[in-house]
């Protein structure tokens, strides 16, 4: 398997507080891989820097063979990454039929675009109900299925996701976990995905990293990992699953 | 008071209204996407004035040298982005407080030194300074004009907001900055969008306003920021149908009180609205428009 994204002794944080330590990674064409950690372990700063709104201070970032670190977040869009945020940033004051319009900032090709926008709001009937609607309008769960198809439109190659069923109602994870599997599926995409909940993130994922302290302390496939991840998920159950 | 007096005050009321909501929307549209103020705001309509003052003095036509003002007033607009905000990007907010004040300084000083310190007439044509009479109500044409051009430019803004990619970008860069990136949106080219705007919209009130006003001078610029600045906050700050509602409100609320109240008190009118101004942020800091958008979602 040819590796899309290479990450190499990557360095980032936010001014002087530094929270990746020389973090590597590789994820390959059309794999699906979880970063799991605890909170404050660099999973989002991780994502944020590899989308460029974070410039990373070491390390290096290839993607499709081409370095992307040092590029800005529109370069790296272009280039065929989208991030899905953490708190699904939708537009809140935007039309659903913006925010998606919004997504296919960069593409010239309008036809493709509009049928694009067609097929998605075929595929997600409850974003068709309320193309017109304001985004701010939609649940939790809705507003991350637009934002995960606002990234879509964007045509990417890899996608990132975080945590993207962070607040959800526990019929909405099912169904964004779901849509999550068909972005390999059924896109051919490939994904990189981090996430609170263990269970959910390996029973979708090929394989999964381990970040403890802005390192990667363990990695493995999914059903290797599956102890470990108990072990994580009961160091933050007080915090976090109660 | 008279019907026919209460109708002309109406007007006069709308006319100043639209200059207010142009500037505000322009001041408006800077601070959604960047989240700051621009203090240089009102050297705008100072350059748009001058140039307009001196190509008439040259024999120009004025709607050839308003149109040229307007250019001007856009290129001021875009210079002080340029000089005063991109440098300062990363910088906390009151250093492009100061970076932009000093830019309004500047202008100032250099007008005074290279044109005049004193006031510059303008030799405004004889019919711009005529009355429609229907019936027993008169109005001047200057008021009709103004709120013709002022809501042509309103529209205009509207259609370019709702119906361009670039203005969807602007709309979605004024709720959050950072996912507008994320979508591909360049950061740098947004910024300079919404600077040029708001020098169109500030360079026409710029037009508007020494028509009415017939003289241009080194400090002009400070009382339209102040207007401005009054009807963002009363329309809550970033909201661009808010600024609107604010330059209207205040101009209403103006005019309101130089009709009715006793003529001793007039001088004050503009404390008085600025104790308005102190209450809003007071009472109320998210302004009287902010409210209204929360329902109709």
């Amino acid at each position: 398997m040819t590796a899309l994204l290479e990450v190499d002794a990557l360095e980032a944080g936010y001014g002087p507080v530094k929270v990746l330590h020389g973090l590597s990674l590789t994820v390959g064409e059309g794999e699906t891989v979880a970063i799991l950690g605890a909170n404050g372990a660099g999973k989002s700063t991780l994502m944020n820097t590899l989308a460029g709104l974070i410039r990373s201070t070491a390390g290096r970032v290839h993607f499709s063979g081409q370095p992307i670190h040092g590029a800005s977040a529109e370069q790296i869009t272009k280039r065929g990454v989208a991030l899905v945020p953490e708190g699904r940033h939708v537009f809140a004051r935007l039309t659903v039929l913006e925010n998606l319009r919004m997504g296919a900032y960069t593409r010239r090709d309008r036809a493709g675009v509009a049928a694009q926008l067609d097929e998605l709001l075929q595929r997600f009937p409850v974003l068709a109900e309320r193309r017109g609607q304001r985004a701010g309008t939609l649940s939790g769960g809705e507003q991350q299925q637009l934002a995960i198809c606002r990234a879509l439109m964007s045509k990417p190659k890899l996608i990132l996701l975080d945590e993207p069923s962070l607040g959800l109602a526990p019929v909405m994870v099912e169904r964004v976990f779901d849509v999550v599997r068909e972005l390999r599926e059924r896109d051919g995409l490939t994904v990189l995905l981090v996430e609170q909940s263990v269970v959910n993130a390996l029973e979708a994922a090929d394989r999964a990293y381990l970040v403890s302290g802005g390192r990667i302390t363990a990695s493995g496939t999914s059903a290797e990992m599956a102890g470990a991840a108990r072990d994580l998920e009961a160091s933050y159950l007080g915090g976090e699953s109660a | 008071m008279s019907p026919e007096l209460l109708i002309q005050q109406f007007v006069n009321a709308l006319s100043i209204g639209s200059i207010y909501a142009l500037l505000a929307l322009g001041l408006a549209v800077v601070f959604s996407v960047l989240g700051l103020l621009n203090f240089a705001y009102g050297e705008i309509l100072t350059i748009t004035a001058y140039a307009i003052v001196l190509l008439v003095g040259a024999g120009v036509p004025l709607a050839i040298a308003a149109v040229i003002g307007v250019i001007a007033g856009i290129g001021m607009s875009l210079l002080t982005e340029v000089v005063a905000f991109r440098p300062l990007r990363k910088a906390p907010a009151y250093a492009v407080v100061f970076s932009s004040f000093a830019v309004s300084l500047i202008v100032q000083s250099l007008i005074r030194n290279v044109i005049s310190p004193r006031p510059q007439g303008l030799a405004v044509p004889g019919w711009l300074d005529g009355v429609l009479t229907l019936g027993s109500i008169r109005i001047p044409v200057l008021a009709i004009i103004t709120i013709v051009i002022a809501v042509l430019a309103m529209v205009a803004l509207t259609s370019v907001l709702q119906g361009t990619k670039q203005g969807l970008a602007m709309r979605a860069a004024a709720e959050d900055f950072q996912t507008t990136r994320l979508m591909g949106a360049k950061a740098g080219r947004l910024i300079l969008l919404a600077f040029a705007v708001s020098g169109t919209l500030a360079g026409i009130a710029g037009v508007l306003w020494i028509l009415r006003t017939g003289s241009a001078s080194p400090d002009m610029g400070f009382t339209p920021l102040l207007q401005a600045f009054v009807a963002v906050v009363l329309g809550g700050m970033g909201s661009l149908r808010g600024a609107v509602l604010g330059g209207f409100a205040l101009a209403f609320v103006e005019v309101a009180l130089q009709v009715f109240l006793p003529s001793a008190i007039v001088p004050y009118v503009q404390a008085i609205t600025l104790l308005v101004v102190i209450a809003v942020l007071y009472f109320r800091p998210q302004g009287f428009a902010k409210k209204i958008e929360e329902r109709v979602a």
